[in-house]
């Protein structure tokens, strides 16, 4: 059987004239934790809500487990375990109640359909509330039943909307590891704006922002292709040092004179002059070699009193926001994230 | 199949986990039991007619508050995503639906029975008529129900769903007898007691069944389920 969970293929969505999603297509295999990252409103769940069959893309096609949207949503649906934004259950039902609804909702009969509850209750960890009231449950607690009727019958795939929101950090860090040795034998794609939970979760990334899939890539490679190390190098402004001491100066050298010549420098920009100081942050092309002796002797020579010389390792969170407000377009050509995977861009 | 009764058996469990089917339930077994025992000590008739008539003015009230919640509140909730995305077609959802609030509305207008048994305990008791009658009651609650759920399908407020259903029930179960009766004869009030509810009702209660009436309601019901079914359809190219 094919590897691929799951081919998307041109997908976009209109709500009359506002565009949802345009044109996105990935695909995906068994066994990868796929973390959907945008903003609100950038097209994250309508993604998810046309995997699922819940809503049809207004063009486009997608093939889950080998049945297309269009052909077989039920063949679809039935490969798929899936947990909506909010965990939407019925509140007034005993979670044993809502399992044994779920599992013959899912096809599941009687003794079958007993053990694969027990069973899924042990996996997300849900026996002591068993007997209980869904509506008394904790957020924790109510995310583990949303994930229980998700895994009842044992799909290939897993999507889940939000999974972490609005639980408190025990709770979230409790989920990320339930979601992570789930996602160990099934596909899942999570979708989330919270950059640490990506990191700490999934293997591979889709940045979607405004319906548009802007980047596609593991965290690290995407944090790391989108320019190396940052040095932020703090100097003297009024003072200067030659031969005998420091004198003071009316004019010290432009920073991008300064350190805009040396090797492996992707970018020099003044952060702020204050105080008889000048911040700067030097972004690297690189992080295989330290740029900080070379930034050292480039003040050295030039007389320029240091002050301050630090790394700070780009991390998604740049990335994220570079990607999806449209800042740092200046250094669109050479930073732009690789995609290792292709990710079709045509216009309508 | 399988798949509609288990979205049906949920919902008439749900029923009674919430204070809906209990008020409904007090209030049609009220007013029906007060208005039927009042006719059978003030005028001394033991007539289900009458009775039939009230349960059919109660139920424009009563069965917008059953099929409110029917489909608004999944959305409200979000539950119908949940529901939406499991292996069944959405016409099994609405069948579903309808099925669970019939089901519970049947065994309302069963508890109704009490008061021609109680009254067949004391005398010579027409069972004809009242097997006509009930059956159109439950017809016409077939159809009240179904429009109901029409109006359960269009908006994701709960109290919307329930005026926009008792607006429609009145206009068929409450004004339109009531202007036909007040115009008495000629062809406007003709007219209307085509589209009354009362008018259908009225003929089964004395012990007739038409085609015509049996007809008028089962319309009226495959009109409200067609109508639910495309507007839970339309989600999807929304």
């Amino acid at each position: 059987m094919s590897d691929v969970m799951i081919e998307a293929h041109g997908l976009g969505k209109k709500y009359g004239s506002f565009v949802a999603l345009k044109n996105a297509s990935f695909e995906l295999r068994r066994g990868e934790i796929l973390g959907l990252l945008g903003p609100n409103g950038a097209g994250k769940s309508t993604t998810m809500k046309i995997l699922t069959c819940f809503i049809a893309p207004s063009n486009g096609t997608a093939k889950v487990k080998g049945c297309d949207i269009w052909d077989d949503p039920i063949g679809a649906r039935r490969a798929i375990g899936y947990l909506p934004e909010t965990t939407p259950l019925y509140e007034e039902m005993l979670v044993k109640e809502y399992l044994d609804w779920v599992a013959a909702m899912r096809g599941l009969r009687g003794d079958e359909a007993e053990k694969r509850i027990l069973e899924v209750v042990e996996e997300v960890g849900l026996e002591p509330k068993i007997a209980a009231a869904i509506s008394e449950l904790s957020k924790g607690f109510k995310q583990r039943v949303g994930l229980a009727q998700a895994l009842i019958h044992e799909p290939p795939i897993l999507i889940l909307d939000e999974p972490l929101s609005g639980l408190d950090p025990n709770q979230a860090a409790e989920i990320r590891e339930l979601i992570k040795s789930i996602g160990k034998e099934r596909t899942v794609i999570l979708s989330t704006h919270n950059l640490d939970e990506v990191q700490k979760t999934c293997q591979r990334v889709l940045i979607i922002n405004k319906g548009k899939i802007v980047a596609d890539d593991t965290p690290e490679e995407l944090a790391r292709s989108t320019g190396g190390p940052r040095y932020r190098v703090r100097y003297l402004s009024d003072r200067r040092l030659e031969s005998g001491g420091f004198r003071d100066s009316a004019s010290t050298p432009d920073p991008r004179e300064l350190f805009g010549q040396l090797d492996k420098v992707d970018r020099v920009r003044e952060l702020e002059r204050e105080d008889g100081e000048v911040l700067v942050e030097i972004a690297s092309t690189t992080d295989e070699v330290d740029l900080r002796p070379a930034i050292f002797q480039a003040a050295v020579e030039r007389g320029v009193v240091l002050v301050g010389l630090e790394t700070k390792q780009q991390n998604l969170d740049q990335v994220f926001r570079n990607l999806t407000t449209g800042a740092d377009e200046e250094k669109a050509g050479r930073g732009r994230p690789r995609r290792k995977r292709p990710v079709v861009e045509e216009e309508e | 199949m399988q798949n509609v009764l288990n979205i049906a058996l949920r919902q008439f469990r749900a029923y009674f986990n919430g204070p809906v089917a209990y008020i409904v339930a007090i209030i049609m077994l009220g007013v029906v039991g007060f208005m039927f025992w009042l006719f059978f000590f003030v005028q001394g008739v033991a007539t289900i007619h009458e009775m039939i008539n009230w349960m059919g003015y109660v139920m424009v009230v009563a069965i917008p508050a059953l099929t409110m919640g029917l489909i608004a509140e999944e959305k409200s909730s979000g539950t119908v995503e949940i529901l939406l995305t499991m292996p069944v077609k959405d016409h099994e959802v609405i069948l579903g639906k309808y099925l669970g609030a019939l089901g519970l509305f049947l065994v309302i207008v069963l508890l109704t029975l009490v008061n021609p048994i109680a009254v067949s305990q004391f005398g010579d008791l027409d069972w004809g008529p009242v097997a006509t009658g009930y059956l159109g009651l439950i017809l016409e609650g077939m159809a009240m129900l179904a429009l109901g759920l029409m109006a359960s399908s269009w908006t994701k407020n709960q109290l919307v769903a329930f005026f926009i259903s008792l607006f429609m029930l009145a206009i068929v179960g409450w004004l339109i007898p009531a202007a036909a009766r007040f115009m008495a004869t000629g062809w406007v009030a003709n007219t209307l007691e085509v589209i009354s509810f009362s008018h259908h009702l009225e003929s089964m209660a004395r012990g007739v069944i038409d085609s015509r009436d049996v007809l008028f309601f089962l319309s009226l019901t495959v009109l409200g389920l067609v109508v639910s079914f495309q507007s839970i359809e339309s989600r999807r190219w929304g």
